[in-house]
């Protein structure tokens, strides 16, 4: 193996500085490294999480990429692994390689309007988005955030939503698939929130993180509504274990997820997302 | 402020949009102004269901009243939308609550007027039923991927 990949391979020793409950499930931690070296990265990679004695996890950094001193990850706790994740208290220790992946395009989005369309627990790996848009506020048009999620209670971020939306030229649509009788928002499925916003299809950048039948069918329904296939882009998730392209675990038709995404432009994996079981 | 005609908010609302001119008109003698105020139901589940709404401002919450448990909003509907369509299809009973979240107005239309102006010309009650399909094809296919409770698995 030569140096490079061996580099990828081990884990650098990272310590957990903050840990804020988002949701009952859904905790962002950050961190920060205990050997003094940097941790810079773009909007849409992932590192992979050791977590001692438990195993490794593939996740999204949700912080905002100017901080190059530490990473944020937003987890939520599904399973054994993720669970262990997020019982880490402040001041333990995490493995850490990466970031890996191609990022969103936010280089190609410059000039234009950046519409993020989020479901779940995937906006988390959109708001380094967000962080960067307003950051360089005046290299690109309209913010437009659709994001979606199961109730009220699953909101992520909704402090920072409420700030996000009160600022010139963006503009915030939340949605819920239900909610109980003190929700005031909006209920039904995140493609309901497209007819709120005036699109402006030649001059909009869309960037699509969710379950992937949601970015499937959101990503049609863009289309749809006159935006390029080339202009849409989704972050895919496979059973990533290495993170650089060596194992082949999350193989994609023709695509490493970890290496060559997990970001991907619709235009090019249009037909693997309608393939069955790939 | 300006006072617009009813004829000219139907035929302005998105759910008529192209619907010729002397279709309106017969849509009108079945129309009036209605307001909401907030908290208010507009109907509940197992009334008679005589009316649909073509909603100018505010939000309505379509709720269903599960037994022993507070009731639970599976659909919101807000400005440039149409709410109800139990007035269409016997037995004429509406399925689920309606609440205004905001302060609401809307065009009520007579369900009743409007069913006896179908029946009297079958041109209308064609367009009524395509339109109508329309909304109710959009709200199935919703319904289906929330059903799949997708936010569930990530």
């Amino acid at each position: 193996m030569p140096p490079d990949e061996k580099e990828a391979m081990i884990p650098e020793p990272w310590e957990v500085r903050r840990v804020t409950r988002e949701t009952p499930d859904t905790f962002t931690m950050v961190l920060e490294p205990r050997n003094g070296s940097r941790g810079g990265f773009r909007p849409g990679q992932f590192s992979m999480l050791w977590v001692f004695g438990v195993g490794e996890l593939p996740i999204s950094i949700s912080g905002d990429p100017s901080q190059d001193a530490s990473l944020t990850f937003t987890v939520r706790s599904v399973g054994p692994a993720t669970q262990a994740l997020t019982g880490h208290s402040v001041g333990q220790e995490l493995g850490v390689r990466g970031p890996f992946g191609a990022g969103w395009p936010v280089e190609q989005a410059r000039g234009r309007d950046v519409l993020l369309v989020a479901g779940g627990i995937g906006l988390a790996p959109l708001r380094p988005v967000i962080y960067h848009v307003l950051r360089h506020r005046q290299d690109y048009g309209r913010l437009i955030l659709a994001y979606g999620a199961r109730s009220p209670r699953d909101l992520l971020y909704r402090k920072e939503l409420a700030q996000w939306a009160r600022l010139k030229d963006v503009q915030v649509l939340t949605t819920v698939d239900y909610g109980g009788v003190s929700w005031r928002g909006r209920v039904g499925v995140v493609t309901s929130l497209f007819r709120f916003m005036r699109l402006q299809p030649a001059r909009t950048a869309a960037m699509v993180c969710g379950p992937e039948i949601m970015m499937r069918l959101v990503a049609r329904e863009l289309t749809t509504r006159g935006l390029a296939a080339g202009d849409v882009y989704l972050s895919m998730e496979r059973n990533m274990k290495c993170g650089a392209g060596f194992c082949g675990h999350c193989q994609w038709g023709p695509h490493f997820i970890c290496k060559d995404g997990p970001v991907f432009a619709y235009g090019g994996i249009a037909p693997l997302l309608d393939r069955y079981e790939l | 402020m300006e006072v617009q005609s009813l004829e000219k908010i139907i035929a302005e609302h998105e759910f008529f949009a192209d619907l010729e001119a002397y279709y309106t008109a017969l849509l009108v003698s079945c129309a009036s102004n209605v307001r909401f105020e907030a908290g208010r139901y507009l109907w509940h589940e197992g009334e008679e269901a005589n009316t649909f709404y073509l909603v100018r401002e505010g939000r309505i919450a379509v709720e269903i009243n599960p037994p022993m448990r507070k009731p639970i909003v599976v659909d919101t509907v807000c400005e440039g939308d149409v709410l109800g369509w139990s007035w269409l299809l016997p037995p004429y009973v509406w399925k689920f609550s309606a609440r205004a979240v905001e302060a609401t107005r809307a065009i009520a239309l007579d369900g009743k007027c409007l069913r006896n102006k179908c029946e009297q010309n079958h041109d209308l009650g064609y367009e009524m039923l395509k339109r109508f399909s329309q909304i109710m094809n959009r709200r199935l296919d919703a319904t289906r991927v929330q059903l799949l409770d997708l936010y569930a698995t990530r």
